[in-house]
């Protein structure tokens, strides 16, 4: 049966299927529509799971831990401040090893107040131990938020995953979505074991107290290899799923047209689309122009990125975040796991609009500044000039 | 006492102070809590006193949450079990007054008010003990603290007070210095569902700044003088309880400066500080009596 849904709401049919036990949430634009759907699942009796009308983001991971460690299935959703508000907690989700699966529409920190679309919230947790995905399609946040509890829970991984929704272009477009029976649900993600659990009255045991300097590198040390260990077993959930859907799944990195580029973008998120079709419009123009789109961010799939710009001319990275003081944080991260000297375009801050054209014209000038012998560099790509922003 | 278990829950050699109330406390809660039970512990002394892993003093599961998310942590708990159909165990938070009063409060609130089947001790030392005494808002007035050098201004945030305006199903008072009064109140929250709450004043000896060995007289003293009331509200109805019962009128209370003065860390309090406290005190026994008249 297809469906005609938003990202938001793919995002609840797929934690619907994936059979979450226990969801505790706090709302925030332009996450909502997640939890309402959701809530309305259970209190409609669709869904068994108790859902929890917690009183803040700090306190939904907070209550998703607390269930986690009793084994259960847990989830939530959330954005920008939310997730800042929560990010205490979504680190001692990741330090702890619970597998909790939570989205994150992304949307730009304030101040200035902004509900529109940037990823600085969501990068800003990538020390926390979180497995870290990026979808570009309301059929992919569908796909992924199904994926993400069987990659969680898995025995080699056990630690945490987080998938991002671009705001608005992704959270709230109606696309069209095929979503699969509750039967192959079941039978790609068995209902959990449970096997994390370390809350039990019959073998009762202290979680998480002192731990000194002779022991903490061993546990961080065992957290680096499950994250590490979990490139593969996204990769699996992504064929399995993919046998099971009978639609092709992206694993780490979604390569577009990248056979012969003289010019890559590395993009993630929902604009991945656009990027592609720029990539189309120049080939049509005789620019050999291709598209490398990240669906994981943590792990990074330095490997794998490294082929795929292997003999590239120009590699345009698209940051639509910033570290102040150091630069784009995607670009960042392909510099130092390729080696590559990308050219990095800041674009699409706050929201803004980032088009076909622009994303043609970003492919041409890296090419043209790699022409001219620039090895890399930062670029401010659709200002303005500070001029019209002043009173 | 003779009706608690000889069974021990929460075992020698951990790592709390000499002459620690809110440790003594733990042992009998736990004996009256049985081994059916969760304890969700946020940062406080409780964090420190359970010694370095993979070692442990506590033979009833404990969950380290951290400072701001103990009720919240324990509702997550309560959910899970439920899913799995495990309806027999209590989960108690355990926390220090700042992880209540301060930090916790909002989490605290928000499970109150969601009616989350949860216990909650709050063990009252009056100040952040476990990093080395600083002002918390449910220090008391004149008490010296590491950031209060000269005594706080402000009085105790009345904690026990915000629980009974969330009309839960149970909220008392206790004193270390009274376990049975104590054990019998935790035994009455036990026997009820929802969210239920216990403010357990717990005298500190470095804290406090008194010798170890009068840590029970410390806290019977903030009883019988009536700086600290021993009461229990629940179906409605409040009453006073243990010694506070009979004392009511303030006649029959000891002079506030015996138990002012047993402790360093109202030493240099002003005789119109300690009326100011006597005010307050005052003030407090005529909003519970009120209470107690409903």
């Amino acid at each position: 049966m297809n469906l005609i849904a938003t990202g938001n709401h793919a995002v609840a049919y797929g934690v619907k299927a994936a059979r979450a036990e226990v969801i505790a949430a706090y709302p925030i634009t332009p996450q909502t529509q997640i939890i309402e759907k959701l809530s309305e699942f259970i209190e409609r009796g669709e869904m068994g799971a108790k859902f929890m009308r917690v009183e803040s983001e700090h306190s939904a991971m907070a209550a998703c831990i607390g269930a986690s460690a009793c084994g259960a299935r847990t989830f939530t959703a959330t954005s920008s401040q939310g997730l800042l508000y929560m990010s205490e907690m979504v680190f001692w989700a990741g330090l702890g090893s619970f597998p909790v699966v939570m989205a994150v529409v992304t949307r730009t920190l304030a101040p200035p107040w902004s509900i529109w679309n940037e990823h600085t919230d969501m990068l800003s947790q990538r020390d926390a131990g979180w497995i870290m995905m990026m979808c570009d399609s309301v059929q992919e946040a569908y796909d992924a938020s199904i994926q993400a509890f069987r990659i969680a829970e898995d025995r080699r991984v056990r630690q945490p995953v987080m998938f991002g929704l671009d705001a608005f272009s992704l959270s709230h477009t109606s696309e069209r979505l095929d979503p699969i029976g509750q039967e192959e649900a079941d039978a790609f993600l068995p209902s959990p074991d449970g096997q994390w659990k370390v809350i039990d009255v019959q073998e009762p045991a202290t979680y998480g107290n002192l731990v000194g300097p002779e022991r903490m590198m061993e546990i961080r040390h065992s957290i680096m290899e499950r994250v590490k260990e979990s490139a593969k077993v996204i990769e699996e959930a992504a064929s399995d799923f993919g046998r099971v859907s009978g639609r092709k799944q992206a694993g780490l990195v979604e390569e577009y047209r990248t056979s012969g580029a003289e010019v890559i973008l590395v993009v993630a998120g929902a604009s991945s689309g656009d990027a592609m079709d720029a990539a189309d419009a120049l080939r049509d123009e005789g620019v050999k122009a291709g598209v490398a789109r990240l669906r994981v961010l943590r792990p990074f799939p330095s490997e794998r990125l490294r082929e795929t710009l292997k003999g590239c001319r120009a590699v345009a990275v698209m940051d639509r975040d910033y570290s102040f003081g150091s630069g784009g944080i995607i670009g960042h991260e392909v510099a130092s796991a390729t080696g590559v000297r990308p050219f990095n375009y800041i674009a699409g801050i706050g929201g803004r609009d980032l088009s076909v054209n622009d994303f043609a014209g970003i492919a041409s000038d890296a090419l043209r500044r790699a022409e001219a012998g620039n090895e890399g560099g930062e670029i401010w790509w659709g200002m303005k000039g500070y001029q019209e922003h002043l009173p | 006492m003779r009706s608690l278990t000889d069974e021990e829950y929460y075992l020698p050699g951990n790592a709390a102070c000499p002459g620690c109330a809110a440790v003594m406390a733990m042992r009998i809660g736990l004996k009256v809590l049985g081994p059916r039970t969760v304890l969700v512990v946020p940062a406080c002394c409780m964090s420190v006193v359970q010694g370095y892993y993979p070692k442990t003093p506590s033979k009833i599961p404990i969950f380290n949450t951290a400072f701001a998310a103990s009720a919240a942590t324990a509702s997550g708990i309560r959910a899970a079990l439920e899913m799995k159909g495990i309806r027999d165990v209590n989960i108690v938070c355990w926390a220090g007054d700042g992880g209540t009063a301060d930090i916790g409060i909002q989490s605290l609130s928000g499970a109150a008010e969601r009616g989350d089947d949860l216990i909650y001790v709050c063990y009252d030392n009056e100040a952040y003990m476990n990093t080395g005494t600083q002002r918390s808002g449910s220090t008391p007035e004149g008490a010296r603290t590491t950031t209060t050098i000269t005594g706080k201004s402000e009085g105790k945030k009345d904690v026990p007070g915000i629980m009974i305006a969330h009309r839960i199903p149970y909220v008392a008072t206790a004193c270390t210095s009274y376990p049975l009064d104590f054990a019998n109140k935790l035994r009455r929250a036990i026997s009820m569902k929802g969210t239920r709450y216990i403010h357990l004043l717990s005298p500190c000896p470095p804290g406090w700044r008194y010798p170890a060995e009068k840590t029970v007289a410390v806290g019977k003293l903030a009883v019988e003088t009536g700086a600290w009331i021993l009461y229990e509200w629940f179906g409605g109805r409040c009453r006073l309880t243990g010694p506070s019962s009979g004392l009511a009128e303030r006649s029959k209370r000891r002079p506030l400066e015996e138990y002012l003065g047993i402790q360093g860390r109202f030493s240099g309090a002003d005789p119109s500080k300690i009326e100011e406290m006597k005010r307050r005190i005052d003030e407090e026994w005529e909003r519970t009596i009120a209470l107690c008249k409903g």
